[in-house]
């Protein structure tokens, strides 16, 4: 049976710490980046707080949206360096065949590509604390958010030593799911009715990003805070003349971790 | 002076076109002077850009897009003239433009290299640039695009060649003139071919944009697989070709005291240009109400937003159609102010193109984004500075070496200057 990763991330536990975007570095072998801005770095997972201009407060964490539907990016590119792999619902990157034309990132409209500006480097020593399971990516192209598909690769490995067709779910979770110190983030199989990701993604809390666009995004949120919710599209449906209420801390302001 | 500024001079004499009066070799070269130097600034900025990478640039993950795709986009709307003067030539036999054909097929050429070397350090990994024929994604607007654009400066290459070998000095080879001959019987499949290419790759230029379906600012219905920005940019790019031809040519004119083209040329022009401007704005403006009032709010944004941010607002889209779309299509048609007409509709062209790369990234998608602006660098608008030198330094060495206007020497001699 085909496997439809995704993840329900609960807003009203994110604490904003940045544990998650520490992690993803980590794990992808993101290069230290001195001259980078907000806008040049490379964040594969972000968070970004919100506020709703009183005392509210909420941050959400964006890694890509894995869309399943009209996937803006895989359908752009000129040379089939995106993918989406029907085996998993994971939208795969391949830099290795990536021009760098940056189209890919034009079309996301959720600002979840990156493009390496610089070359990657890492401080003297550091190349030592590298994860050898995930390749460097070099100058000129475009990454993000794979779900860890090292780490799928490492749980299918594994399946296939002990005799098995299908991998533990306890053997691939992400590295930003595996570090959050709240347990905000929920990834697993949407297919699997019985998953904690399924589950949460059918609750009443729950919604998507500019779900309205058909992209069919693969990454839910979940909080019981209307106006959090109410963050899923710029204007609800019947109120195109409304700008929505809640606007970015710091005037959209990212927090780095 | 000295041995070797003499042969210069001679050698700048001997390859001059024959019956033609030239200026001295010492003032084309101060003529020639200040454009080397930009071109050999564009060349260090585009070398920066090569060797230290994109971040040379005020590009970002946001803004991935910048000055150059705007100018891309901008100077191959404005070459459209090559393809479909040669079209109306040898297609529907508009015999009376035949004296501009040459000076397009060298402004087309000049507009679709020089953005092509644009492109060439826009991207990240320029020697990856034959992966998109090795694996191509025919599902991209940017696939038809690449095969298109590269396919047709060839065929602008092919058109080129016969100008060039009608140079006197390579007259005198016999091979040549042979070859010369057998190139201008292919013209008129050249020209099919390069109006066929054209029309995808000028139209796929627009669907670049029109498929986002994830920017509802760009994002347009349309039929079949092709967004409504793909017919319009067809449309607006052999609206405006002509008048870039009519512009140019009048430059020359100016800069040479010459007359280099019948007088029933620009008239011409200028009506096929106003016409199919006429036409396309009366489409751009149903486009627009269809994308405000149902596309847009189909996928919940609302197109009151799109205008709230400064400097672009509703004056933008206003100037864009009434200003320079409805204005200079009258005053072309109406055959008075050719030259303001034209310029205006070659200013609106490039502020169509300008909104669509621009406007599109610097508006929020998401409800918590902050509305973008962006800056080029230096390095940017000096590499493209040097696309326009070379422009300005091969269209000159065209137009003292080479027949670019064959009939400049009777309609000088017409109209006595």
């Amino acid at each position: 049976m085909k496997a439809r990763y995704g993840m329900a991330i609960d807003l009203d536990r994110c604490t904003g710490c940045g544990a998650c975007m520490v992690a993803c570095a980590s794990e992808n072998n993101v290069p230290r980046l001195p001259k980078a801005t907000e806008r040049t770095g490379i964040t594969p997972m972000l968070v970004h707080p919100v506020s709703d201009g009183k005392t509210g407060v909420a941050f959400i964490p964006m890694p890509c949206m894995q869309c399943e539907d009209e996937t803006p990016c895989v359908k752009v590119c000129p040379q089939q360096a995106v993918e989406l792999d029907r085996a998993t619902g994971i939208v795969m990157q391949m830099p290795q065949r990536c021009l760098g034309c940056r189209y890919c990132m034009t079309a996301c409209p959720y600002h979840s590509r990156y493009f390496n500006w610089w070359d990657p480097a890492w401080p003297a020593g550091m190349e030592r604390t590298l994860n050898p399971g995930v390749a460097v990516r070099m100058r000129g192209v475009v990454e993000k958010c794979n779900m860890c598909h090292a780490r799928l690769h490492a749980a299918e490995d594994k399946a296939a030593e002990a005799g098995k067709r299908q991998i533990e779910a306890a053997d691939y979770v992400p590295a930003c799911v595996e570090s959050c110190p709240t347990g905000a983030i929920r990834f697993g199989d949407l297919n699997d009715g019985a998953s904690e990701v399924a589950k949460a993604s059918r609750t009443p809390e729950a919604f998507r990003l500019l779900a309205r666009l058909g992209t069919e995004p693969k990454i839910y949120y979940t909080s019981k805070r209307a106006w959090v919710r109410a963050l899923a599209e710029r204007h609800p449906a019947g109120e195109p003349s409304q700008p929505a209420a809640p606007v970015a801390a710091g005037g959209g302001e990212v927090k780095h971790g | 002076m000295t041995s070797a500024a003499t042969g210069v001079v001679m050698a700048d004499r001997r390859l001059q076109v024959r019956g033609e009066a030239r200026s001295s070799t010492a003032r084309f070269a101060l003529w020639l002077a200040p454009w080397v130097l930009l071109l050999a600034l564009g060349i260090y900025a585009g070398g920066l850009c090569l060797y230290y990478g994109l971040n040379q640039t005020n590009m970002n993950n946001r803004f991935a897009f910048g000055l150059w795709i705007f100018l891309d986009l901008g100077i191959i709307a404005l070459g459209a003239g090559a393809f479909f003067t040669g079209f109306l030539v040898y297609i529907l036999g508009r015999t009376e433009l035949k004296p501009v054909l040459n000076s397009a097929v060298v402004l087309g050429f000049i507009c679709y290299s020089g953005a092509m070397a644009v492109l060439m350090i826009d991207v990240g990994q320029p020697l990856r640039a034959w992966f998109t024929f090795w694996h191509p994604n025919v599902h991209s607007m940017l696939t038809e695009v690449t095969f298109c654009i590269t396919c047709y400066l060839l065929v602008l290459t092919l058109e080129y060649i016969p100008v060039v070998l009608r140079n006197r000095q390579l007259r005198k080879l016999p091979p040549f003139v042979v070859f010369e001959h057998r190139m201008h019987l292919l013209m008129p499949v050249l020209a099919g071919i390069g109006t066929l290419l054209s029309f995808f790759h000028q139209g796929s230029l627009g669907g670049l944009y029109g498929v986002l379906r994830g920017r509802p600012f760009a994002f347009r219905q349309g039929f079949a697989i092709w967004p409504s920005t793909f017919f319009l940019f067809i449309l607006s790019a052999v609206a405006v070709g002509p008048s870039f031809l009519m512009l140019v040519t009048a430059a020359a004119r100016k800069l040479t005291g010459r007359k280099l083209v019948p007088s029933n040329v620009f008239p011409r022009l200028g009506f096929i240009s106003g016409v199919l401007l006429a036409a396309y704005v009366a489409l751009k403006a149903v486009d627009t109400l269809i994308w405000l009032n149902v596309t847009s709010p189909a996928v919940g944004f609302a197109p009151w937003e799109y205008y709230a941010y400064k400097p672009f607002g509703t004056t933008l889209l206003f100037a864009e159609i009434v200003v320079f779309g409805l204005l200079p299509a009258v005053l072309l048609v109406q055959g008075r102010w050719l030259l303001p007409g034209a310029a205006l509709a070659c200013c609106g062209i490039l502020l169509n193109r300008f909104v669509l790369t621009v406007q599109t990234l610097a508006l929020p998608t998401l409800s918590f984004d902050p509305f973008l602006s962006y800056t080029p660098s230096w390095q940017e608008v000096a590499s493209f500075g040097g696309v326009v030198a070379y422009g300005v330094i091969l269209y000159s060495l065209s137009y003292r070496y080479l027949p670019l206007f064959p009939q400049s020497k009777e309609q000088t001699h017409v109209s006595g200057r």
